[in-house]
């Protein structure tokens, strides 16, 4: 047998004439590319560009209804002399600050207590997360009617039953009590995102930490403070920055129970902007003060992920 | 607990009451002028798209739509009537203006059609014609219907909705008078009265699209104050809105406590109940009342009557107008214009008008011999509707600013402001003045 290897003869298949489309598909910066490309077109088409054309809107004298022509910072310094947008600033940041504090106290009281051995326990947290649930707008209108100047349940109570006060509470109609108010009804909407998302934080706490933590004598206080609250922090800053967030651009419930009033008092600037841009009719002043929004958000987001996400904060390291 | 909606509830009333009224000979008593329609022939293979606020009465929608079909069957022009929300509406027509396509022929409100005027067919011919027909056009009309300063019609209005006094008779007597008083003074005398009897009255404060707006423009026109004068120059800091703004605080203190923040439905709701003897509303609240068994001894102690006027005593309460336009882009502008003749004809015009029991009072004077206004005495104070001379906006030119300042509720927030003493008269005023500069940039 004539041993023929294959270096002597070398095996040379025809090589195929790869097209240019075959070529194409092989590049890798090709394929990048067209992979992205429905990610960052739906990026571009429906965050981008709405967000650069309110930047735009912001800068020019656009109505409703007829287009407008670039005026620099014209919309900024009228509303920088304006009492209402002041105090729409004021009551968005006032509103976010007192309802994330609240929300999170009890949000974070409540996970604690359902991550305990409590009966029915799938049941109540499902009954805890209704008020997330239910559409906004519902919500708000029911609200709208316990805080009602002539029909407010909790006036009828105090005063026709119980007879504690003589004159029914006017919620909405004095800018404090309208405030609280809403505060109120954005707490009690907001508690079960917390809750639940802690409440998922603080399964993943591994159970022998505690055992550890038993064994060596820690009191309960000492077992949150270092085990269950550091170990809680990513998630804790995570739920914070979105809780933050859906607060400070917060719009149905204030839109749903007041409009902004009594006299502008409870406007947020989410709200004021659409007054101003929408029925208004002011599209250049109400992106403006859309925009003027994105300087807190963008400073909320980083104080949380910054100031709350430092991994060796999180181990239990101290800030040099 | 029920609640009065001026939407619900008037539609089982209103309802009712076309039932009973709508016939063929309701009609018979409009009168009418001669006058040839404009002739213009109906383009072949027209079709019609209308685009109008939705219903507050059921009549509204369903003769309306029954007027369309009519004109469907007699001409042959298919007609789509589309419904949109009362705040989804000008936005759409804006739209429709600006992008030159979408309905042909949109009943919109009263300020649109000078806001896009140059967009819209001219209606002079049909104005002129439905003028001499039906007795000549109303005060409010001429003014809507009208470019500013010019003979020149640029829509046709369709109807109108007033907000005269509603007050109770028993309450009113028991506080010492027959009838609402003409002037300022007594009208306080009045509410002081009804406070001290525990029946309260209640104006809309807050920001209220229809009753906040009515009330205050009251206020204002009444005492003679303007938002800006005849050359549309921002005029509202004047003597006459600061008596106002005085008069509305003294006003304020006979008011049931919570106004500042109601809404359009809280006045209805209150007087429904019986906590309020005194508020201000269109012809709506009275049927519902008057058409519930369980209300229905409030209706029939229940009276309208027009709030004190202004100077030299005229009607001063603040109309929300029906305007309709026909869009130049229109593909078939004489079918648009046909339509629209045909829809203010008595045929059509009166069963609406009688369906809708009032609540869009007639822009012609000839219907005021239409059998509504008999149907029940208490609704003729809403005859006259039409007849105010003031409009939102008020003295100057009506127009996108206008609208505006309305829609951002600057008159509404300073008599609040002004009344609940959250301010003093002159700083509520000044802010206002510094509004409505913006505005009227």
């Amino acid at each position: 047998m004539s041993g023929v290897t294959s270096a002597e003869l070398p095996w040379n298949p025809r090589r195929a004439e790869r097209g240019w489309l075959a070529r194409l598909l092989d590049s890798k910066p090709f394929l990048i590319a067209i992979c992205l490309f429905p990610a960052v077109g739906l990026l571009l088409t429906f965050l981008t560009y709405p967000l650069g054309l309110g930047i735009w809107l912001a800068f020019t004298d656009t109505h409703i209804g007829r287009g407008g022509v670039f005026v620099g910072f014209e919309n900024f310094e009228s509303l920088w002399y304006d009492r209402v947008f002041w105090s729409a600033v004021f009551y968005t940041v006032f509103y976010t600050a007192v309802a994330t504090v609240l929300k999170f106290g009890l949000g974070l009281w409540l996970a604690l207590l359902l991550n305990e051995k409590v009966p029915f326990k799938s049941l109540i947290r499902a009954i805890i997360l209704m008020p997330w649930i239910v559409p906004t707008v519902l919500s708000a209108i029911t609200f709208w009617w316990i805080y009602d100047a002539q029909f407010s349940i909790i006036s009828y109570v105090l005063v026709d039953v119980l007879g504690w006060k003589d004159s029914y509470i006017d919620f909405l109609g004095t800018p404090w009590h309208a405030r609280w108010s809403l505060i109120a009804a954005n707490v009690w909407r907001g508690i079960p995102f917390v809750a639940i998302s802690l409440l998922a934080g603080l399964q993943t706490i591994s159970p022998s930490l505690y055992e550890a933590a038993l064994l060596d004598g820690a009191s309960p206080w000492q077992r949150f403070t270092k085990i269950t609250f550091p170990l809680l922090l990513p998630i804790l800053a995570v739920v914070l920055t979105f809780s933050v967030l859906f607060t400070f651009t917060d719009f149905q419930l204030v839109y749903a129970i007041t409009r902004g009033g009594p006299i502008n008092s409870t406007h947020l600037m989410a709200t004021l902007a659409f007054q101003r841009g929408i029925p208004g009719g002011q599209l250049g002043e109400g992106a403006a003060i859309a925009v003027s929004m994105i300087p807190f958000l963008l400073f909320a987001t980083l104080f949380s992920y910054f100031a709350l996400a430092r991994r060796k904060w999180q181990q239990g390291g101290s800030d040099e | 607990m029920n609640s009065f909606t001026r939407r619900g509830t008037l539609a089982l009333g209103a309802g009712a009451l076309a039932a009973g009224t709508i016939g063929r000979d309701a009609r018979a008593a409009i009168p009418m002028g001669n006058a040839t329609p404009p002739q213009a022939r109906i383009e072949s293979g027209a079709t019609l798209r209308v685009l109008r606020p939705t219903k507050f009465v059921d009549a509204d929608e369903t003769v309306f739509r029954e007027n369309s079909a009519k004109f469907a069957a007699q001409t042959g022009v298919q007609v789509r009537v589309d419904f949109a929300g009362w705040e989804d509406l000008r936005p759409q027509t804006a739209v429709a203006a600006n992008t030159g396509a979408g309905p042909d022929v949109v009943v919109g409100w009263a300020d649109d059609p000078h806001i896009y005027s140059d967009k819209l067919l001219d209606m002079t011919e049909l104005a002129n014609y439905l003028g001499q027909k039906y007795g000549g056009w109303m005060a409010l009309p001429q003014r809507f219907g009208k470019k500013w300063g010019t003979d020149q019609w640029v829509s046709i209005p369709m109807g109108g909705t007033g907000s005269p006094c509603v007050y109770r008779i028993s309450w009113a007597k028991e506080a010492g008078f027959d009838k609402l008083p003409t002037d300022h003074d007594g009208f306080l005398k009045l509410c002081q009265g009804l406070k001290r009897n525990g029946h309260p009255a209640g104006f809309a404060l807050g920001n209220a699209v229809g009753d906040g707006n009515a009330y205050c423009n009251w206020l204002l026109w009444s005492h003679g104050g303007m938002v800006v004068d005849e050359a549309g120059k921002v005029a509202i800091n004047s003597p006459q809105t600061l008596q106002a703004l005085r008069y509305a605080r003294e006003l304020y203190q006979t008011f049931i406590p919570g106004t500042v923040s109601w809404g359009d439905v809280n006045n209805n709701r209150a007087y429904a109940a019986g906590e309020i003897g005194l508020t201000q509303n269109g012809v709506s609240m009275y049927f519902s009342l008057k058409n519930d068994p369980r209300t229905a001894a409030i209706a029939a102690d229940t009276a309208m009557e027009h709030l004190p006027t202004g100077p030299a005593g005229k009607l001063a309460e603040n109309v929300l107008l029906l305007n309709a336009m026909v869009f130049k882009h229109s593909r078939y502008p004489n079918a648009a214009k046909e339509y629209l003749r045909f829809m203010m004809e008595a045929e059509q015009y009166d069963p609406w008008l009688v369906g809708c029991g009032g609540y869009w009072a007639h822009p012609l004077n000839a219907y005021g011999e239409s059998e509504v206004w008999r149907s029940d005495p208490k609704l003729a104070v809403y005859r006259d509707t039409n007849t105010v001379e003031y409009w939102s906006g008020y003295k100057g030119p009506i127009s996108a600013a206008s609208g505006s300042v309305a829609a951002d509720y600057v008159v509404v927030q300073m008599f609040a402001a002004a009344s609940s003493g959250q301010s003093t008269p002159e700083e509520a005023v000044r802010e206002a003045e510094r509004r409505c500069r913006r505005y009227y940039r």
